[in-house]
């Protein structure tokens, strides 16, 4: 009788290796959302650090929205202004001229890097022979691999002393030698995204046109581009999250002055590059420190619209030309 | 010739030129980085440690400090980054509202920006696990503070979307019909995936890893807030020390230096062997890939 009810009480073998697979299965998903898990915490956690800033009352009396961001009146009689000095007596925390300064330095960097890539992306997938098509993707795509800070070095070691000598520029480091600096992060990434758009035009397409007299460039031109658009609008867009998001680069070719100043060749500092420059002097838990974490969260709400935004326009291009994800 | 022609002749050769122009300024970053550091490439100065207020001696802390960190890096992404991918390739149904949720986030996590990482691994690594297991271990402060643990696992995080992409694309490569055969002669999933798939993916997964590595020894900016220091005197010996970086001391050498002229070759030399450890990864990988696509064209 004992053996036959401990027969009965162990599950069949093939039961058994079910309830491993299953175990197995649930384990890799579980893993499978660290991903997923990752992306909360991060803002949970950079935003858990800037939240005294609206709650505690000593950051209270520093720090306001309408400090950040509206112009203030620092000495009676004079005209309000934007100015970004959180470390004084009276701490001004103006994010104005930081935003300013990011959109300057990424607005130099679109302006080359988007229509390099492009052209370039264009060129190797519809223009260039095959063999040369073979050299030049990979070589771009190492320029992808060169560490942001030796972009950041050759910045402000040669691009800077270039363009002082070449236009008699005041400051050597300023938002044009920062936004030049920083194409060369951006490009590789507007590149690879634009070409494989591109590519993901069925070759019918291509053929039509040719077929109908078109010329290559016209095919390029009017043709592929056109249905390649959304995707490479998505790869711009990336390029300019990345532009926004770019530290190090900035952090060492703009010249770091936070003023607020349109000027193109004057000196200039960064949403990113405040972050790096000041957290290493930082009070921890001070209303300078939550500010700070609260400039990072807005730099990952940017950056993360913007990927959805380009998320999304990669995956109807695809979908749309009749391609797999 | 025809106007039209003329056109798209003008066209397609200002293209090429774009193409040439970027490829180009790839050259004059290598060459100039190449004529400034390598007479200073010998064994002392990847021997020795800096000296003199950072204006002579070697690199040796800065090699070791980015070996030992993205050998960490590495241990923790490598497992993580291939079961995602094994769960996105392999076990997720096809049009599963799962996946696509992992697959957006895994995106979106490529798309923060680096120092956002940085502030991550200061916000949760240091001051909320940190400052909790110090609270645990007895109050002494050893794990609140910046340090390669925490460095390389903020590291690690960045570089999750690398492996995970290049794993993927490396399942991809193995064709289904040997997962099929596997099945059929009676193995299980597991068994199909442990002794069919992985075997044949392992050389995409490895360049995975390779480029995870690549781009994890070239960021500095999360590791500025999470790890990385100017100078230290002995190299690091417990998880919680702070290290040097190749990458942090080419920063360190460009703006802070109390000498420029006397720093100058020396910042020439690591930035040399920071380009030198980057493109050999990253020549590796590219090769390998170019391997695994034919194949998979095949």
């Amino acid at each position: 009788m004992a053996t036959a009810s401990s027969v009965a009480s162990r599950p069949p073998p093939k039961r058994r290796w079910q309830l491993r697979e299953k175990i197995i299965e649930g384990a890799i998903t579980a893993v499978a959302f660290t991903g997923v898990a990752a992306i909360a915490l991060i803002l949970i956690f950079v935003a858990k650090e800037a939240l005294p800033l609206f709650i505690d009352p000593e950051a209270l009396k520093e720090v306001s929205l309408a400090k950040m961001f509206l112009p203030q009146v620092l000495k009676e009689g004079k005209p309000a202004v934007f100015v970004w000095q959180p470390v004084s007596d009276i701490p001004k925390v103006s994010l104005i001229p930081l935003f300013v300064g990011t959109l300057k330095v990424s607005v130099v960097g679109m302006l080359v890097a988007a229509p390099l890539g492009v052209l370039a992306a264009l060129f190797t997938s519809e223009l260039a022979p095959r063999r040369l098509r073979e050299w030049i993707k990979p070589t771009i795509e190492l320029l992808a691999g060169v560490p942001s800070v030796v972009l950041g070095f050759f910045g402000l070691m040669v691009l800077a002393s270039l363009l002082q000598n070449t236009f008699g520029l005041t400051y050597r480091l300023n938002a044009l030698v920062a936004g030049l600096a920083l194409s060369l992060a951006i490009i590789p990434v507007v590149f690879t995204v634009a070409e494989d758009a591109l590519t993901a035009v069925p070759r019918s397409y291509r053929e039509a046109s040719l077929a109908l007299g078109a010329t290559r460039w016209e095919t390029a031109w009017k043709v592929i581009l056109p249905a390649a658009a959304p995707g490479v609008l998505a790869a711009c867009v990336l390029g300019l999250g990345r532009a926004i998001g770019e530290t190090m680069v900035v952090l060492m070719a703009s010249g770091n002055a936070a003023i607020f100043s349109p000027g193109l060749t004057d000196s200039t500092r960064t949403l990113s590059a405040t972050i790096a420059a000041e957290m290493g002097e930082v009070v921890v838990g001070s209303p300078h420190y939550a500010l700070l974490f609260f400039i990072g969260v807005q730099l990952f709400l940017i950056t993360f619209v913007l990927n959805l935004v380009a998320g999304a326009w990669t995956r109807g291009v695809v979908r749309r030309l009749g391609g797999k994800v | 010739m025809s106007p039209r022609k003329l056109k798209s002749g003008f066209f397609s050769g200002l293209s090429g030129f774009a193409a040439l122009l970027i490829i180009f300024a790839l050259g004059v970053i290598l060459t100039d980085a190449i004529r400034g550091g390598w007479s200073k490439l010998s064994w002392e100065f990847f021997s020795g440690a800096p000296t003199d207020g950072m204006t002579a001696g070697g690199i040796f802390p800065a090699i070791w400090g980015t070996t030992i960190l993205t050998l960490m890096m590495t241990v923790a992404v490598m497992p993580v980054g291939v079961l995602t991918a094994i769960y996105l390739h392999e076990y997720a149904p096809a049009k599963s509202r799962v996946a696509a949720v992992v697959r957006v986030a895994v995106q979106n996590l490529a798309g923060v920006p680096s120092i956002v990482f940085g502030l991550f691994g200061l916000g949760f690594f240091i001051h909320f696990i940190g400052e909790n297991m110090d609270k645990a271990l007895g109050g002494e402060l050893k794990y609140g503070q910046p340090g390669l643990l925490w460095a390389a696992l903020t590291l690690a995080v960045l570089t999750l979307p690398v492996v995970i992409v290049a794993t993927e694309e490396a399942l991809r490569a193995v064709p289904g019909d040997l997962r099929n055969a596997s099945l059929a002669l009676g193995a299980t999933r597991s068994q199909t995936l442990w002794k069919v798939v992985l075997p044949g993916a392992t050389p995409g997964i490895l360049t995975g890893a390779i480029l995870a590595v690549s781009r994890g020894a070239g960021e500095v900016a999360p590791i500025l807030l999470t790890g990385a220091a100017y100078f230290l005197p002995d190299l690091p010996n417990t998880l919680n020390s702070q290290f040097m970086h190749l990458g942090y001391h080419t920063y360190v050498l460009a703006t802070q230096s109390p000498d420029v002229e006397a720093t100058r070759p020396l910042l020439y030399g690591t930035v040399v062997v920071l380009l030198m450890l980057t493109f050999t990864l990253n020549f590796v990988a590219v090769i390998l890939r170019s391997r695994t696509r034919s194949r998979a064209n095949a």
